[in-house]
């Protein structure tokens, strides 16, 4: 069986760092990915990006995602894509499958960069076609160059939602509203006041009542809510589109933390079911680690730094590097991560995070399975 | 020249009379979740005239600044480092307020295509034609031409009047967000926040 280092399942964002910092630090990895190119949603995300100019902020998505592949191909980390990772065994091996076998893989220490999926939303007619999550939408659109269809109405307002509500309207279709469950905007205003001056209603206090078509999306109307969280009979309004993007938030996915042992909670704050982590990104479970969406949704500049952290504390888990030198690499990204998660919008996640330390978690936390690879 | 405040606008966003500064958002008591702009998903002029990035009615006349309609505490701080003159301030802490100092600002420009949340505009009130110069960042198909009419739009996405694209800037450094010039009627200086131009 061959063996590396430091194995990283996941080659988005998060997964790329930690590649990056592991290499860096003394180790042989491997990065594996079930897709077929790697970058995760950075190669979706043809935005600029918030944060520290320090940190890349002012910067593309895309041209990060470019850079960190380039950074990952000179370090000489072993990149498998079209690689899902389907077991984790005890003995600290993976099992992968390719288009023409399955085989093990050993690791010292490894990186869960698994990322997160969509949630879905239920409605009377959200099985017809042309209903779908909105990061299928930015896949389709931006990955490809396929307009998912010429009129969309958007179902949430978080930075999802509304990015892509944009980018449909930068690839030509007509986005008739953008709606949301909530009073108030949940992404950033300032990406909600891109759609609106380019005409987009923003009906916050919204939510689809039904969408109708005769085999496909046709129509879809939606309503206000009362006081009781009920729609308002009386307040629909119906738009003639055909497709209803969802964007109503990400779950973690677990699965192989799940499989690891490593002891679990649910925090509402991070999107579901989470593996306990620290500072150092490292799980319940000796040389397990845990970065990016996987270990609470967030956002592409979060898991870049933990995934930075995760990759130089995995090197230290494999023996390839010092205490003390790990511990002066990773201050910095840290130190990032903090000033990321400051301010009002941050608090959800540093509380999701904060709700993951000290023994009450602990206590809490599920722990299925054998208890450690 | 008359001061826009002078003019009733045609749009549905009236300049406020006298332009003064609301009470710049304050992180700690409103948070994101403050009313008003988080609601509907734009701001009202008259929430833009209290931010700390945006320059009084009266500094702009005659004059060419940046308006930074940034008013959430997001954690972001291009434009300070960008500034040529020191005119843009956060500070150490990412979340605060982009403060502007008319005083410094020289009307470069530099800041706006740096901004993320594409929330710099820069206002020209130097003409004497009854006209203002807008740039505006512009992300869309079809890029308009030098010369042409286009519609412009309010913050809330009404179309509100014509421009006449006097420039319009590509190039590495706006990294693929083109500013176009537009010349507006003078009172929809600061109204004016996207075109749509022909197809």
């Amino acid at each position: 069986m061959r063996s590396v280092d430091v194995a990283v399942v996941g080659a988005g964002p998060a997964g790329l760092c930690a590649a990056t910092e592991a290499a860096r630090h003394g180790c042989e990895v491997a990065l594996l990915d079930e897709n077929a190119a790697a970058g995760g949603q950075l190669f979706k995300q043809i935005h600029k990006f918030f944060g520290s100019r320090a940190h890349g902020a002012g910067r593309r998505g895309i041209d990060i995602g470019a850079e960190l592949l380039d950074e990952v191909a000179d370090l000489g980390v072993h990149v498998c894509l079209e690689a899902p990772v389907w077991g984790l065994y005890e003995g600290k091996t993976l099992a992968v499958a390719t288009s023409d076998r399955s085989w093990k893989l050993g690791f010292t220490a490894i990186v869960l960069a698994t990322g997160a999926t969509e949630n879905g939303l239920a409605f009377p007619g959200w099985t017809l076609p042309g209903v779908m999550g909105a990061g299928c939408v930015q896949t389709m659109v931006n990955v490809h160059r396929v307009l998912p269809g010429e009129r969309v109405l958007m179902v949430g307002s978080g930075n999802v939602g509304l990015i892509v509500a944009y980018q449909l309207l930068q690839a030509g279709a007509e986005v008739a509203a953008v709606v949301d469950v909530l009073p108030c905007v949940g992404g950033y205003p300032v990406h909600a006041a891109k759609v609106a001056r380019a005409g987009v209603p923003i009906l916050t206090g919204h939510t689809v009542k039904e969408v109708r078509g005769d085999g496909c999306v046709e129509e879809a109307t939606v309503w206000a809510l009362g006081g009781d969280g009920r729609g308002m009979p009386g307040s629909e309004r119906a738009f003639a589109v055909d497709t209803v993007a969802i964007a109503v938030g990400l779950t973690p996915m677990t699965e192989l933390a799940w499989l690891a042992g490593c002891a679990m909670l649910y925090v509402p704050e991070l999107g579901g079911h989470v593996p306990l982590h620290d500072g150092r990104m490292a799980t319940s479970v000796p040389g397990v680690f845990v970065a990016g969406d996987a270990s609470g949704v967030e956002e592409a500049s979060s898991a870049m730094e933990e995934g930075r952290l995760a990759g130089i504390w995995a090197a230290v888990a494999a023996g390839r590097a010092e205490e003390e030198a790990a511990a002066a690499a990773a201050e910095p990204h840290a130190a990032a991560l903090e000033a990321l998660r400051s301010g009002p919008y941050g608090a959800r996640v540093q509380r999701g995070k904060e709700a993951l330390t000290g023994g009450a978690a602990a206590a809490q936390a599920q722990i299925l399975g054998g208890g450690g690879v | 020249m008359p001061s826009p405040s002078d003019r009733a606008p045609s749009s549905p966003e009236r300049m406020p009379s006298p332009p003064g500064r609301a009470p710049s958002p304050d992180r700690a008591e409103d948070g994101p979740r403050a009313r008003g702009c988080e609601e509907r998903g734009f701001f009202t002029l008259e929430e833009v005239l209290g931010l700390p990035g945006c320059p009084g009615i009266d500094d702009l006349r005659g004059r060419r600044l940046a308006v930074v309609e940034c008013g959430h505490a997001i954690p972001c701080d291009p434009c300070q480092w960008a500034c040529p003159t020191g005119a843009i301030t956060i500070g150490d802490d990412i979340t605060a307020l982009p403060v502007l100092d008319p005083a410094r600002c020289d009307g470069c420009g530099t800041c706006q295509p740096v901004c993320p949340g594409l929330a710099i505009f820069l206002v020209d009130m130097r003409r004497d034609d009854g006209r203002a110069e807008v740039w505006l960042p512009h992300e869309f198909l079809p890029v308009p031409q030098k010369g042409e009419t286009v519609l412009v739009r309010d913050r809330a996405g009404t179309v509100v009047g014509e421009g006449e694209v006097r420039r319009v800037r590509r190039g590495a450094r706006l990294d693929r967000t083109t500013i176009v010039h537009v010349l507006v009627p003078e009172e929809l200086a600061m109204v004016a926040r996207a075109i749509e131009a022909p197809r």
